[in-house]
């Protein structure tokens, strides 16, 4: 059984006009997504800014309101659960975010912060027994524990992004949503977080839903990947096949706008024409065909269906083989 | 030809006692026409060698210690408040990181385009010279855009419009700092194909500061890595790319994850980034370094000339 399954969840918010009028547009940020995760997987989801791929992320662990479809973690249905009931499932679901600056209360010792996680749980029974879990949380991250005293300021960007990690962990969550963990931090910090993330997930079989707009970061870290672009997964498929044989036009123009380190490797770049349109008016048919170099004239019309290019290869695009 | 030379640059914030150095003896000289990328993460003073060149750092907060900044043959630190304005965009543009965030949002994008005309070349601020500066960089329908806010652009647009400013008096050098960092990596693509291209059309030098090795490999002649306020590597883009010397460089070369990478860990580099105000006695990366020697935290290493063309501040960088 899978511990995370997506069926058709749709995420749209309303274009209010004025303030007593109501509301006919939406914003399709999350539009028809369906996906699953195995235990001990690791998802790569990657998109363009505005693609909705945060707004994907927040739905599942319900910090935004689905407007419709389902999110089952370990079959158990949590769409429509409220109260103590969700409280209960949330200890197996935690998210890291972004912004290590702006996620953590800056009020709160670190002690304070992960500390938190256990008293809302009750998960320890006494004192003691909470300072020496406290003190193992921190170790666990990398962090040493006579900093437990100490306020988020004190911290560097890539200590904090522990914290937030640390904090994630104290209830021993079986999935992990990582909002861009690493896009805030240092290019020579990010390599610590990326390792100390895997080291976790082979300790303790954790999944993660990764998050990230660097592809190369992605292809590292995950096993299989989906692309998102308007609000809709275009293409999945495992890590490595998905970087050396794209199949959808804008996985292809997604990679090859990758700068290249090496000098030698010349690659042909596609450069996609015009920006991402409007969410509130998706262009008709394919979402993409207004930027894409391959399009026919039913792309105009028809919305393309993600489908089966080869076994566990989908994209969503009519010319795709 | 030598466009600008900077010599020996000394940069504190504050005075006295409470006095940080921020930019400790940077020497780097860009030729007419050239591409010279400062790359180095946070903190490590490259924002504010770039800005210092058209001196753009309030005095104070920053006080300038020592060097030169030689753009033409004149020390930028010795002008004139008059003489200075005449070079902030006509001699050296710039053109920042968050676009959104340098336009002004009250202005529609054609006057804000006009002004700097105005300011340099007042026989050229016309709505013409505007419409031609958009279309330069690739600014769909120009005759509509110009009525246009801000607001109404995508980062990507924006961007070019920052550009075509940057553009509106021909300088001789643009100082483009971190300019795709808050731009998805397809227009990330565009940008850079615009800047390559402008750069062979209108021959003017480039300053690119970023963090991304990638976009050095695309876009620089030379390049220059920095940390903890100093130059640690001076060198030919595509030399070090393909051998860097500098353990840093190396370091920071292979803690990042390519595409069609294999390794199952990344090997990432001990420790933080230090803050300016508390770096290590000696060479700044001796901390971190994995071949540092227990000389390394005595004095700090000179760069030298270890190839022809190939500068580094490392005794050791033959050790492999």
């Amino acid at each position: 059984m899978s511990l995370l399954e997506v069926k058709n969840l749709k995420v749209h918010f309303p274009v209010k006009p004025g303030l007593f009028r109501r509301a006919h547009e939406f914003v399709k940020a999350v539009d028809d997504v369906s996906f699953s995760i195995e235990p001990g997987e690791t998802l790569g989801l990657v998109g363009e800014s505005g693609c909705g791929k945060t707004t994907l992320g927040r739905a599942i662990v319900r910090l935004v309101e689905p407007t419709a479809g389902s999110v089952l973690l370990g079959g158990e249905d949590i769409t429509r659960m409220t109260g103590t009931e969700l409280r209960a499932r949330r200890r197996k679901f935690q998210i890291i975010f972004q912004d290590p600056y702006g996620s953590l209360n800056p009020r709160m010792t670190v002690e304070q912060i992960v500390g938190e996680a256990l008293d809302i749980h009750q998960l320890t029974d006494s004192p003691s027994a909470r300072q020496k879990r406290i003190t193992e949380l921190l170790k666990a991250v990398g962090l040493d524990a006579v900093y437990a005293q100490r306020y988020p300021h004190e911290f560097s960007g890539g200590q904090r992004q522990r914290i937030g990690i640390a904090r994630a962990l104290a209830v021993e969550p079986d999935l992990i949503i990582c909002d861009e963990p690493v896009s805030a931090l240092d290019v020579s910090v990010q390599a610590q977080i990326i390792n100390l993330l895997q080291d976790l997930q082979q300790q303790h079989g954790i999944a993660y839903l990764f998050i990230a707009h660097d592809l190369a970061v992605v292809e590292h870290i995950s096993r299989r990947v989906m692309v998102m672009y308007l609000g809709k997964i275009v293409e999945t498929a495992d890590a490595k096949t998905l970087i050396s044989e794209p199949k959808h036009p804008y996985t292809q123009a997604l990679i090859s706008a990758v700068p290249e380190v090496d000098p030698e490797t010349k690659r042909q770049r596609i450069v996609l024409p015009g920006d991402v349109p409007s969410p509130i008016h998706p262009p008709p048919g394919c979402p993409f065909h207004p930027r894409c170099p391959i399009a026919e004239a039913r792309c105009q019309v028809e919305i393309p269906a993600l489908r089966e290019i080869s076994a566990v290869h989908l994209a969503a695009c009519h010319l795709a083989k | 030809m030598t466009l600008l030379e900077i010599k020996s640059l000394k940069m504190d914030f504050g005075a006295g006692a409470d006095a940080l150095r921020a930019v400790d003896g940077v020497s780097l000289a860009i030729g007419t026409g050239e591409t010279v990328c400062l790359v180095g993460e946070s903190g490590c003073g490259k924002s504010v060698t770039a800005l210092s060149i058209a001196r753009l750092v309030p005095t104070p907060p920053a006080n300038y210690v020592g060097g030169e900044i030689l753009l033409n043959g004149r020390d930028t630190l010795k002008m004139a408040n008059g003489e200075l304005q005449k070079i902030r965009g006509g001699v050296v543009s710039y053109v920042f990181q968050e676009p959104g965030a340098s336009l002004n949002p009250v202005f529609r994008i054609g006057s804000q385009i006009k002004e700097s005309l105005k300011l340099h070349q007042p026989g050229k601020a016309t709505d013409a010279e505007v419409i031609r500066l958009l279309k330069l960089v690739g600014i769909p329908a120009p005759e509509s855009r110009i009525r246009n806010y801000p607001f109404e652009m995508s980062g990507g647009m924006q961007q070019r419009v920052m550009i075509a400013m940057a553009l509106a008096s021909e300088p001789k050098l643009l100082v483009a700092d971190e300019p795709t960092t808050a731009l998805d990596v397809t227009i990330q693509a565009q940008i850079l194909d615009l800047l390559r291209d402008l750069k062979q059309r209108l021959g003017m030098a480039i300053l690119l500061i970023t963090h991304n090795l990638g976009i050095v490999g695309d876009m620089a002649d030379r390049v220059a890595v920095m940390y903890a306020g100093q130059i640690v590597e001076l060198s030919p883009a595509k030399e070090l790319l393909r051998r860097p010397l500098h353990p840093y460089t190396k370091a920071l070369m292979a803690s990042v994850p390519k595409l069609h990478g294999t390794a199952d860990r990344l090997s990432a580099i001990p420790g933080n980034v230090p803050r300016i105000g508390n770096f290590p006695p000696g060479c700044r990366f001796a901390p971190r370094c994995p071949i540092a020697q227990p000389e390394c935290s005595v004095a700090v290493p000179d760069l030298v000339e270890a190839e022809p063309g190939r500068w580094v501040r490392c005794p050791f960088w033959k050790t492999p």
